[in-house]
């Protein structure tokens, strides 16, 4: 099978998804293997930086510099899972690409302190984004085995994937952003719309306020609910933790009850390619998918 | 009451000299920020237009001091939306690490501090997550957690809270 024209990645992780959201990690690497992107390892990156952003900003480039520098060694392009690595990881690349100055005193440090230096040649992207350009829909429609023109599940774009948009050269409008609504209907399933899309799960604010993160996450469960999704579907793990992770507390604190399957879109993906959900690692959602198996397989027969 | 003699007309200055923080004389108020901001809309308690203003007229001490500074979600969606450019995270950003260096740091963030000082990471890899990674044929992680344990030792972040008990 032909590779895409950008086939070759190394594949970064962050703290999330190689912990807690390995059925994530395990879809997507399925995912991309079957369409033709190679996606390679390095175990020595570490946290992407961004939980330093707020506490001391040069701490946080000089992380980001460390794994960009790392990245640049295997002279691949950096592909993300995490939405809040993407845009932490493009903000700091951009800068040190574009700032000499900056970037000379980084090294200075990064090479006297840990023996690494960045020279700004490493192009920094998302994992759906590669699926979304490099692969592209129609080649995902060629691949497509299984018909999920049954399901009917909602797209969250979560905010780092898309924004700020001038890290991202406006790849797409910030205010109505299409690509994960056409990777989804790629794939045959419906993309229901509802209302309050584009807002932010909560994640952000989860260690600072449990309660004004909960709340907000609980604000766009009902807004699902009411328009019946089957499923959401997510591009990144800190979402999961708010919408999957806290689904349970917030129909506890809030007594109302969900139980809203939440799936990575590479899960979605998967199941269109014809993998099975064991293989898609579907035993580690923690809301049942048992059901949404169960309507796709029902359409099946 | 807010006895304007308290007020520091430098503190805006400070901030505009901290980097994010460099758009902060333009905001003129119009709210867009807190219109469209999803913290605002579930708590009171975040007002980044409000914020600004007590950033802006000086009240150094009440905006270092207070929680609300942690409440930006960093969403970016008044980023996308301000007149002015003020590019509202960042500032934010620029107000929370002078917040820091002044000695007010929340006992959550510097949690997440000492994780990232003793691993590299917010969560640790052991032998446990190595094994169900193995188990589900994910390649092992093992990492020079070293590296940024000095980069943050180097910059004067260390885990101060375990050495004194």
């Amino acid at each position: 099978m032909d590779s895409p024209q950008n086939s070759n990645y190394t594949l970064f992780l962050g703290c999330t998804v190689p912990v807690r959201a390995l059925n994530y990690e395990i879809s997507a690497r399925k995912v991309a293997k079957r369409l033709g992107l190679h996606l390679s390892d390095d175990p020595d990156f570490s946290c992407c930086g961004y939980p330093i952003k707020s506490v001391h900003r040069y701490a946080y480039l000089l992380m980001a510099a460390r794994n960009l520098a790392l990245a640049e060694k295997k002279g691949l392009p950096l592909c993300t899972l995490c939405s809040a690595c993407c845009g932490s990881l493009t903000e700091a690349n951009h800068e040190l690409q574009e700032d000499e100055k900056l970037r000379k005193r980084i090294n200075e440090d990064l090479f006297e302190w840990v023996g690494l230096r960045y020279e700004g040649g490493i192009r920094v992207t998302h994992f759906v984004r590669v699926l979304d350009q490099e692969v592209g829909q129609k080649k995902i429609i060629d691949q497509v085995q299984v018909d999920l023109s049954s399901l009917h599940v909602a797209p969250h774009y979560g905010c780092h994937y898309i924004k700020p948009s001038t890290i991202y050269n406006r790849t797409e409008d910030p205010e109505n952003p299409e690509s994960l609504d056409n990777l989804i209907k790629a794939t045959g399933a419906q993309a229901v719309q509802y209302e309050d899309k584009l807002q932010c799960c909560g994640g952000g604010v989860l260690a600072m306020d449990e309660q004004v993160a909960l709340a907000m996450a609980h604000r766009k469960l009902d807004h699902l609910r009411a328009q019946q999704a089957d499923a959401m579907i997510l591009i990144c793990p800190f979402c999961n933790v708010m919408y999957e992770g806290n689904q349970r507390k917030i129909e506890k604190n809030f007594q109302t009850e969900y139980k809203l399957p939440v799936l990575y879109y590479p899960q979605l993906l998967g199941l269109a390619l014809g993998f099975g959900p064991d293989e898609l690692g579907m035993k580690m959602n923690r809301v049942k998918t048992t059901e949404l198996v169960k309507k796709i397989n029902r359409r099946a027969d | 009451m807010i006895d304007s003699k308290t007020f520091d007309p430098n503190f805006k200055i400070l901030i505009a000299s901290e980097p994010g923080g460099e758009n902060i004389k333009k905001c003129f108020s119009c709210g867009t920020c807190t219109a469209g901001c999803p913290v605002r809309e579930v708590t009171d308690h975040y007002n980044p237009r409000r914020i600004i203003r007590m950033a802006i007229l000086g009240l150094k001490k009440e905006v270092l001091s207070s929680d609300f500074i942690w409440l930006c979600s960093s969403c970016y969606t008044c980023f996308e939306r301000c007149p002015q450019n003020v590019k509202i995270p960042e500032l934010m950003n620029a107000i929370k690490n002078i917040a820091v260096r002044e000695g007010y740091l929340p006992s959550s963030i510097k949690s997440q501090l000492d994780l990232l000082a003793s691993f590299g990471r917010l969560l640790e890899i052991t032998d446990f997550e190595n094994e169900k990674r193995k188990e589900s044929n994910l390649p092992l992680l093992c990492g020079k957690t070293e590296d940024v344990k000095k980069i943050l030792e180097k910059l004067g972040f260390h885990r101060e809270e375990q050495n004194s008990g």
